[in-house]
């Protein structure tokens, strides 16, 4: 029997196995930045569930309120002006927050052992009671997603609504959202819809529209439906091939384990040393005419 | 490998003190995660209809507690009605912000007047703003009702005050506000009824 209400899939600076042998329904986010009108209702509502409360902050020159996302600001619009002969002035408006990664960066550097979970359903979590605020999730993240609250020094973002979706509800987001612009389900049913509306803007025009699902993290549990879909980063700079920090792979995958295994084998030669040779004494022969012969000098 | 009896004894000592150690609480905590607990569980749900707009969206107000007769309900949280007709759900962020303006401390709870001259509201009660209302209208009205223009049409009209009803009211009441406000000629008006 599980301890919790979702089956996990990782759990951060932990090697036991977790239990595997229940298959979970893998939910998705989609996010269709075509049908997005930049309302924020999706801020509000995400404010509102995790009861967070944002400060007033100042004006950046764009709509983008507040301009950064914050430890209490898990998702914001950006709002992005792109000029092309093409297509002329296009307003391009994404929802930027976690993208809940299958194979999370964050998770992978993190090294307080379960402050980042990855449930079997995709969701990717932070459990700030085992956080220890060192900040290696943000250098890990490849969307510079997780920050650091000022007020206790813990790391937050997006959980996808783990609490709601754990009862078999929609994330806060997905269900204010008027213009249906964001949904939610199982993956594959995200990847069929997305599927469907991407047909519909390439026969409107938009001949390079795409799902974003990028493979270099393993796919994504939150997707976009770009109607630029060959150039991500015309919104607000969504990196085009997504991968996790060489120095975190290199650290984590190969690095780590080796040193683990260099420390094991010291501290192990160590007790069979002990155990076998005892310690380093002077014997009592050695010690007695080492005396004599001092008390012949005096 | 060969241990010595006093080896022995220090390899049976250690294992007995990790092992103490371990049952008296002193062990790695075990590898669970639990989501944050679902916050609306027992809350009483009251249905609503958002005060903001004419679209009239359907809401739901979770407040703590169960009704029982020592409890003092709070709402905690404000979410749209999935099985509301108008919006299913879905809310603007006007809409999604409700909770705050439900606790906001500038919300209006009671009738207030600023008299001429001053700068200051001043508390009233409902029945005293009532009265005032009404008679200030019937003066007004007295005043500038027109009953014919000048080529001697009758047009009933009474310009100089306009009313503003609430949104977000049913079929009913934006009826008999029509009603009301046309039958004493007033032009300037706006309410549901006319979304």
């Amino acid at each position: 029997m599980a301890l919790q209400s979702l089956d996990i899939a990782k759990r951060s600076a932990t090697t036991t196995e977790p239990p595997q042998a229940r298959k979970t329904l893998e939910v998705a986010k989609l996010i269709d930045v075509s049908k997005c009108i930049g309302c924020k209702a999706c801020q509000v509502a995400c404010l509102q569930w995790n009861d967070l409360h944002e400060e007033v902050g100042s004006c950046g020159g764009t709509y983008d309120n507040p301009t950064d996302m914050t430890a209490n600001s898990w998702t914001v619009m950006r709002y992005a002006e792109v000029e092309s002969e093409e297509r002329g002035l296009e307003w391009l408006i994404r929802k930027d927050g976690c993208m809940h990664c299958e194979d999370p960066g964050c998770l992978k550097a993190c090294p307080a052992p379960g402050a980042i979970i990855k449930y079997a359903n995709g969701i990717v979590d932070f459990h700030q009671e085992n956080c220890i605020g060192c900040g290696y999730c943000v250098a890990g993240c490849p969307f510079n997603v997780p920050r650091i609250s000022k007020k206790d020094s813990k790391a937050y973002k997006c959980t996808l609504c783990s609490d709601r979706v754990a009862v078999g509800l929609e994330p806060a987001c997905v269900k204010v959202c008027p213009t249906g612009s964001i949904s939610f389900g199982s993956k594959e049913d995200m990847k069929e819809l997305a599927d469907e509306r991407i047909t519909e803007l390439k026969e409107r025009g938009f001949k390079n529209a795409g799902l974003y699902d990028p493979a270099g993290v393993g796919g994504t549990h939150v997707m976009y439906v770009l109607n630029h879909a060959d150039k991500p980063s015309l919104y607000s700079g969504l990196p085009a091939d997504p991968t996790i920090a060489p120095t975190v792979s290199l650290w984590k995958g190969f690095a780590k384990p080796l040193a683990m295994a260099g420390i094991a084998a010291a501290a192990l030669g160590g007790l069979f040393h002990y155990v076998m040779k005892g310690p380093n004494e002077v014997s009592k022969e050695i010690e007695a005419e080492v005396e004599k012969e001092l008390e012949a000098e005096k | 490998m060969q241990l010595s009896r006093r080896q022995f004894f220090k390899v049976a000592a250690g294992g007995l003190t990790g092992s103490s150690l371990v049952a008296m609480g002193f062990s790695p905590t075990a590898a669970l995660a639990e989501v944050r607990t679902f916050k609306l569980a027992r809350t009483t749900e009251t249905r609503n209809t958002c005060p903001y707009c004419s679209v009239g969206c359907g809401i739901i107000m979770y407040s703590l507690g169960d009704k029982a007769k020592n409890v003092h309900a709070e709402i905690i949280h404000i979410e749209g009605d999935p099985d509301h007709p108008v919006n299913r759900g879905s809310l603007c962020p006007k809409g999604a912000g409700l909770l705050d303006f439900v606790h906001s401390k500038n919300r209006l709870k009671y009738p207030e007047v600023r008299e001429p001259g001053t700068k200051e509201w001043k508390r009233i009660g409902w029945d005293e703003a009532f009265t005032r209302i009404a008679k200030l209208m019937k003066e007004d009205r007295d005043a500038n009702f027109v009953a014919k223009n000048a080529d001697g049409v009758t047009v009933n009209r009474w310009l100089t005050t306009g009313f503003l009803a609430a949104s977000a009211s049913s079929n009913e009441s934006g009826y008999i506000t029509h009603k009301v406000v046309r039958s004493l000629g007033m032009l300037a008006f706006d309410n549901q009824a006319r979304v």
